[in-house]
């Protein structure tokens, strides 16, 4: 049968007979290649914090983000209490865009705490395979005569080199899934730094060039079911002919109080 | 013969399953070969639900190593592509 199989076990007996070749003496390279695996699994411990660190990092993006769009809700209200639906309908986008965000997030996440659990499940394969590795390569110093210890020490390394490559080709699918989150968690990060989901009623009254971007992002359909869903709630706001928000600072409190 | 499914376990499966599971490879081998991504997801999973029904799973301080490797559930149409037919699991 052509392909992986064959491809994939000869780099790994290349790999191990590349190790066992450094020592002269079998006990020396056992001692050797035990002594390589246990580092490995510091390196596979290492890995699976890096995700979890990772995960973290999203997690407290997504609680953030929930406070923006709490915030925003509340703005888009006042906006539409105090009788000014363009402010309304700019706080409505913002939460638009923060809600989808959101979404993309949570996905991540329960990708993540999935990679995480098979990790740390391959982790404590390996951990078990390293261990039967201690306790065979004691047996084959005390029994076995050079010739023929070095024929098994062979067979039990590529048996653990296996598991360790399968940990490690675990690992680079985790790494290369929480690259993709990152420059996606990054883009969300600039988004916030630039103020988008900060309090509304501090733009000023022209469209900024953050507006005409969100205005592409947020789906224009869903704000207009919000806008239309918030003034049939307020009953018609539009009767209140003071734009309290946009006039003055006095309500911007409720929004930066939370901030 | 001893299959390792990428990121789960090893299996040891008895010689007279062989035959089913070279037919159930091919078949997804046929399917990849083809570049057409329909049917690759249910007869891949077919072929790995086969191998953890009909193997015994190798103990986990037992160290062997396998005949077989498959790559991940999860896998993509494209990683499995260049899996299967390219530079295998694990590039050189």
């Amino acid at each position: 049968m052509a392909g992986l199989t064959g491809r994939m076990s000869t780099v790994i007996k290349a790999k191990v007979s590349k190790l066992l070749d450094r020592a002269e003496d079998p006990s020396e390279t056992l001692d050797y290649s035990y002594q390589k695996q246990v580092e490995q699994l510091q390196n596979v411990k290492k890995g699976i914090a890096d995700v979890v660190t990772a995960k973290k990092r999203l997690q407290m993006q997504e609680s953030s983000l929930q406070q923006s769009v709490v915030k925003l809700d509340t703005q888009a209200r006042q906006a539409m209490a105090g009788g000014n639906e363009d402010l309304a309908r700019a706080a409505l986008e913002r939460k638009n865009v923060a809600q989808t965000e959101l979404q993309g997030l949570d996905t991540q996440v329960t990708e993540l705490e999935q990679q995480q659990e098979k990790l740390t499940d391959s982790e404590k394969k390996l951990r078990a395979k390293i261990e039967a590795f201690r306790t065979k390569k004691e047996v084959i110093k005390a029994q076995y005569s050079a010739a023929e210890a070095q024929v098994r020490i062979s067979e039990a390394a590529t048996g653990v080199g296996e598991q360790m490559a399968d940990v490690g080709l675990a690992m680079q699918r985790a790494v290369d899934k929480t690259e993709n989150m990152r420059a996606r968690a990054d883009a969300v990060s600039e988004l916030e730094a630039a103020g988008t989901f900060d309090d509304v009623t501090q733009l000023g009254s022209g469209e900024d060039d953050i507006d005409r971007q969100l205005k592409q992002l947020s789906s224009q359909p869903a704000v207009d079911e919000d806008l239309a869903k918030l003034k049939a709630e307020l009953g018609s706001g539009g009767a209140q002919p003071t734009p309290q928000i946009a006039s003055g600072g006095g309500d911007q409190a409720a929004g930066q109080g939370e901030s | 013969m001893i299959i390792r499914i990428s990121g789960e376990d090893q299996y040891r499966l008895d010689d007279s399953e062989r035959e089913r599971f070279e037919q159930l490879e091919k078949g997804v081998r046929a399917i990849l070969e083809s570049g057409a991504e329909d049917g690759f997801h249910d007869a891949y999973a077919e072929l790995l639900q086969f191998v953890r029904d009909k193997g015994e799973r190798v103990a986990e301080d037992d160290i062997e190593s396998s005949d077989e490797i498959l790559p991940p559930a999860d896998v993509t149409f494209a990683e499995a592509t260049s899996d299967f037919t390219g530079e295998g699991l694990i590039p050189e």
